[in-house]
């Protein structure tokens, strides 16, 4: 056995070291907020099969500061979500060419963010025009 | 050669990932915040008759299953690298953590989704 100790850097704290990676982080613990958000969802729909009363207290749950407080948080990240995956959509989807030229990365960005205004606004009048 | 199993979850995590990136923040304000504070929509939008009749339609139920199914994927693939990132490389352990709970969730909601009848 040597004595030698070689110098390992340590990598606590990477994604903190420069502001692309801090995006990186940024963009990734989305997920977090995405899965609770699932999880909302998935209680709510195991206390709609529990019958009225069930669905009621989660109804009623859903009126608390707490959960306001939450949701903002949920929307602020599902925002940011939205703007970082429309943002790194050209380097993830495959080379797009029309008419014989590559489609620029701000008009995939561009046209995503457009998408996903319309798709909430129509989502948000469907429901309101269910009722 | 083996193949990669990596497309089907890459599948599911950019299904999820696409779908929470276009409709996710506005079921977010719908159920979250516009319904239970009467904002905008009228507060009966999800009360339990409407739900339940929502739920007992098979389109509703293919909706309800799509939504908590690819967000919990794309999470869970999410979560596996970010758990990468931070220094732990079990991945074995980690990837059965991660899609098996997405999994588990899916089973639950398609399960609980069927016992609902019209």
């Amino acid at each position: 056995m040597s004595n030698r100790r070689p110098y390992v850097r340590s990598m606590d704290g990477w994604w903190k070291r420069d502001a692309y990676f801090i995006r990186y982080m940024a963009r990734e613990v989305t997920a977090l907020f995405v899965a609770a958000y699932a999880v909302v969802l998935l209680v709510g729909v195991l206390r709609l099969s529990q019958g009225q009363a069930a669905f009621e207290g989660w109804l009623q749950a859903l009126k608390s500061p707490l959960s306001l407080v939450f949701h903002l948080i949920l929307l602020a990240t599902f925002v940011y979500h939205t703007w970082s995956w429309f943002n790194i959509m050209p380097k993830t989807m495959p080379i797009m060419f029309v008419g014989g030229k590559r489609v620029q990365p701000g008009t995939i960005t561009g046209t995503g963010l457009a998408a996903s205004v319309v798709a909430c606004l129509a989502v948000f009048f469907i429901v309101r025009g269910m009722n | 050669m083996k193949r990669s199993n990596e497309p089907i979850f890459w599948s599911l995590f950019g299904a999820g990932g696409m779908l929470a990136a276009l409709i996710g923040p506005a079921l977010v304000f719908i159920t979250g915040i516009a319904v239970p504070f009467g904002l905008i929509l009228a507060p009966d939008t999800m009360s339990y008759a409407h739900m339940l009749a929502f739920s007992q339609h098979w389109a509703g139920k293919c909706i309800l299953l799509a939504v908590i199914a690819l967000f919990l994927w794309h999470a869970a693939h999410r979560i596996a690298i970010l758990l990468h990132d931070f220094g732990i490389h079990a991945v074995a352990i980690v990837k059965i953590f991660c899609y098996g709970s997405a999994f588990l969730g899916t089973v639950v909601t398609a399960y609980i989704l069927l016992t609902i009848r019209a």
